[in-house]
């Protein structure tokens, strides 16, 4: 199953090479991680998105990265209201005839032509990774130069249901 | 006022590595394990100029310098402290760091770094020691800023020795540990993510009360968690009061001790047939500090089946890492156990469980062949045992003798069993036991190693020579890596690959050379004359005693068996 962990930690050097060392010892498989500062002076925020087995490798997880000294919290945002992100740039093979059917094709995606050559465009496309897949997938026909994504970031919604089961992380479980 | 003035002068000369002195002393260290080197010089000048604030031990390599941390810290109960230079040097410890890491065992390990400005340009020494030892270190430092050090070594400190003890690097760059800084400097700190839970959740103690009260098959799994927090007395009282049959860990020998009647003895691979046995058939198991390690559990899917699982651990990561688990408690042992036992008990439903028990000691004892004349590892170990009246402190190489020492010599307290479990590290034996010597001096130290793992490590000897400990080295000869040769025997149709050693040095004589007594011992009736003596006096001595070659480690658990399937149970 793909979860969504987050982690805010110290700022350190080294920092990141604990964590996804960490993760690569425990044999743990990651699909994406962002990280970046946060509003708070020397505090980054991981976001990694994982697929693991079960439950329990799911709660190793996130014990092991906090037992790292430099990570403050840790938490499962999976099952959360929550807001995610990533942003992909897209090359594509174009000429100027069939430049304007990208534009067509991307614009229902929001997404933008940040560069333009004789043989190609870069689309820029913001969303969650389900609509970035598929964009990708409708320009793939066109040829895909080069492509770039930044990975997931995520933060959990001003408002939570009040309803709704949190499957959060917890010792007593 | 006068002692004031001169500090305040002294501050106007201070040396990185002099902030590290101060802060070492202030930290309560005696005792340094060490080798100098280029990236280190400023250090070993402090050092020198705080003549007499330290006893440093200087190894003959940096590997023997950590396994004797380790032995000191296992004895002591303190930290262990090391210190090693920049490439060769930090490299060196590599294998006594993650031995630490996965025994717990709280060291700091200072590293010499070059310096700042040349990090990274692969300069002479320079090695990535951050990088390499991130993953075997419970954490790690690489001082950026003068006036950081001393902070840095009272978290290194406080994260070595609480919660789950561990391993923690600091990196000094040179050029931090030279400078000379003037201004005053911080050493208070903050960890806010780091809080270990060292008491336990009252709701949780409570289930554990209430299933030991139902429970018909309980029994106990100690492991070294125990010995970590000191709760050994603890621990003897809950067992007491809820009657409970008790087994450990190898490394939880002497947690509970080992010749009381609810003692099974160690369990695991070559553990006890009446505690394997316990642990496969009960119906409530209460795991005290042991991390369900592959070689206690066996094959996972046949380990208590029928149990409901309890386990108390300082370290949360550990609960449900191998062995799903019903009842959860965070927390220290001690304060744990300590919850327990204020609890009352009436009404247990286990009588005829412990019967069973008790029965399966008697039926099921350890055995041993034993020739007429020659030797067998197993009967040494319990001669060990008798002439230091189970009050040695034991350290042990890995292989066929670790198992002996730890089946057959019974430690009824904690700190006196030294042996490298997690890792398994051969050359680990002999280092320790300069360690455990030194923070026990008033009682005997058997080194038990291999003929093979001594080789490893034996430059130490030097350590003996110099000092004149009065270790006692006693090389369980059998001319073989016999745990190598066992495995081949029954896993491998008998071909002995590599694993016969029909060369070896003259043992007595190589003692000689290091002016540490030497003695040989092939016959039973030479080892009932040499071995009380040499045991009994105030010399380092190295024994170099001939065992049987041939001689397996039972009863034994294959590897992929469960701990219901043991081999060579009986005779
Ligand atoms: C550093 C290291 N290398 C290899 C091994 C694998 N190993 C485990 S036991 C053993 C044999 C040890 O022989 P010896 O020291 O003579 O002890 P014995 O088993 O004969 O008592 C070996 C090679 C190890 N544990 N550690
Ligand atoms: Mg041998």
């Amino acid at each position: 199953m793909k979860r969504i962990v987050t982690a805010t930690v110290h700022n350190r050097s080294g920092v990141l090479n604990r964590v996804t060392g960490l993760l690569a010892k425990r044999q743990f498989n990651i699909e994406s991680i962002s990280v970046g500062r946060t509003e708070t002076e020397g505090v980054s925020k991981m976001t990694f998105v994982v697929e693991v087995e079960d439950d329990r490798k799911l709660e190793q997880l996130t014990k092991q990265l906090n037992k790292q000294i430099d990570v403050l919290k840790v938490s499962d945002i999976t099952d959360k209201a929550i807001v995610a992100r990533e942003l992909a740039m897209v090359k594509v093979i174009s000429n100027p005839q069939i430049r304007s059917e990208i534009q067509g094709i991307i614009e229902p995606f929001r997404a933008s032509i940040i560069d333009v050559s004789k043989e190609s465009v870069t689309v820029q496309v913001t969303g969650k990774s389900d609509k970035v897949d598929a964009l990708i997938d409708l320009l793939r026909p066109y040829g895909i130069k080069e492509l770039a994504r930044t990975g997931l970031t995520a933060f959990t919604r001003g408002h939570q249901p009040q309803v709704a089961e949190f499957k959060s992380y917890s010792l007593l479980k | 006022m006068k002692a004031q003035a001169s500090a305040e002068q002294e501050t106007a000369t201070k040396t990185g590595a002099d902030l590290l002195v101060e802060a070492l002393i202030g930290q309560g260290v005696e005792t340094l394990f060490g080798y100098p080197g280029g990236a280190v010089l400023p250090i070993y000048d402090a050092i020198y100029r705080a003549e007499g604030s330290f006893d440093h031990i200087l190894p003959r390599h940096e590997q023997g310098a950590i396994h004797a941390a380790e032995g000191y810290a296992r004895v002591s109960g303190k930290a262990g402290v090391v210190i090693g230079t920049s490439g060769p040097g930090a490299t060196n410890l590599v294998t006594g760091i993650a031995d630490a890491m996965m025994d717990s065992i709280p060291l700091v390990i200072f590293t010499g770094q070059v310096a700042k400005g040349v990090i990274g340009t692969d300069a002479f020494q320079e090695s990535d020691i951050m990088g390499i030892t991130t993953p075997i270190t419970k954490h790690n430092y690489q001082v950026q800023e003068i006036e950081d050090l001393p902070r840095i070594v009272n978290e290194a400190f406080h994260i070595a020795t609480t919660g789950r003890p561990g391993p923690v690097v600091v990196d000094i760059p040179k050029d931090i540990s030279s400078t000379v800084y003037a201004k005053e400097v911080k050493s208070d700190f903050h960890l806010p993510g780091y809080q270990p839970t060292v008491k336990p959740n009252p709701l949780q103690v409570s289930k554990l009360h209430d299933a030991l009260v139902e429970a018909k098959k309980p029994v106990v799994l100690a492991g070294s968690g125990v010995i970590h927090a000191g709760a050994s007395e603890e621990l003897k009282t809950f067992v007491q009061n809820y009657q409970l049959p008790v087994t450990t860990t190898l490394l939880g020998l002497g947690s509970y001790p080992g010749t009381c009647d609810l003692s099974l003895g160690m369990a695991g691979m070559h553990g006890t047939y009446s505690a394997n046995t316990a642990l496969y058939e009960c119906d409530l198991l209460i795991n005290i500090g042991s991390r369900f390690d592959d070689r206690l559990t066996g094959n996972l899917k046949h380990f208590a089946p029928n149990a409901m699982v309890a386990h108390i651990d300082i370290d949360p990561a550990e609960i449900g890492k191998n062995i799903p688990t019903h009842i959860p408690i965070v927390s220290d042992a001690k304060a744990a156990l300590e919850a327990l036992n204020a609890k009352t008990v009436k009404g247990l439903h286990h009588k005829g469980w412990m019967d069973a028990i008790s029965q399966n000691k008697i039926d099921y004892p350890l055995w041993h062949d034993q020739p007429d004349e020659l030797i067998v590892p197993q009967w040494l170990m319990q001669k060990v045992y008798e002439y230091t009246s189970g009050e040695a402190v034991v350290t042990t190489d890995v292989g066929q003798h670790q198992m002996w020492a730890a089946q057959y010599y019974q430690f009824d307290r904690p700190n006196r069993w030294v042996t490298s479990g997690g890792l398994g590290t051969m050359g680990y034996g002999f280092p320790a036991a300069i360690g455990a010597q030194l923070a026990d001096m008033d009682s005997t130290c058997v080194a038990v190693v291999g003929d093979g793992g001594f080789q490893m490590t034996l430059q130490e000897l030097s350590v003996l020579q110099e000092r004149r400990l009065p270790v006692k080295v006693l090389i369980v000869n059998n001319q073989a890596l016999g745990m190598v040769r066992q495995w081949q025997e029954k896993f491998y149709s008998e071909r002995y690959s590599e694993s016969i050693i029909d060369v070896q040095p003259d043992f007595v004589k190589l003692a000689e050379s290091y002016q540490v007594p030497g003695y040989k011992i092939e016959t039973q009736e030479e080892l009932l004359e040499v071995l009380p003596k040499v045991l009994g006096d105030d010399q380092p001595a190295v024994i170099d005693c001939r065992v049987l070659q041939k001689e397996n480690v039972y009863p034994m658990i294959a590897p992929g068996k469960g701990l219901h399937e043991m081999i060579g149970v009986k005779r």
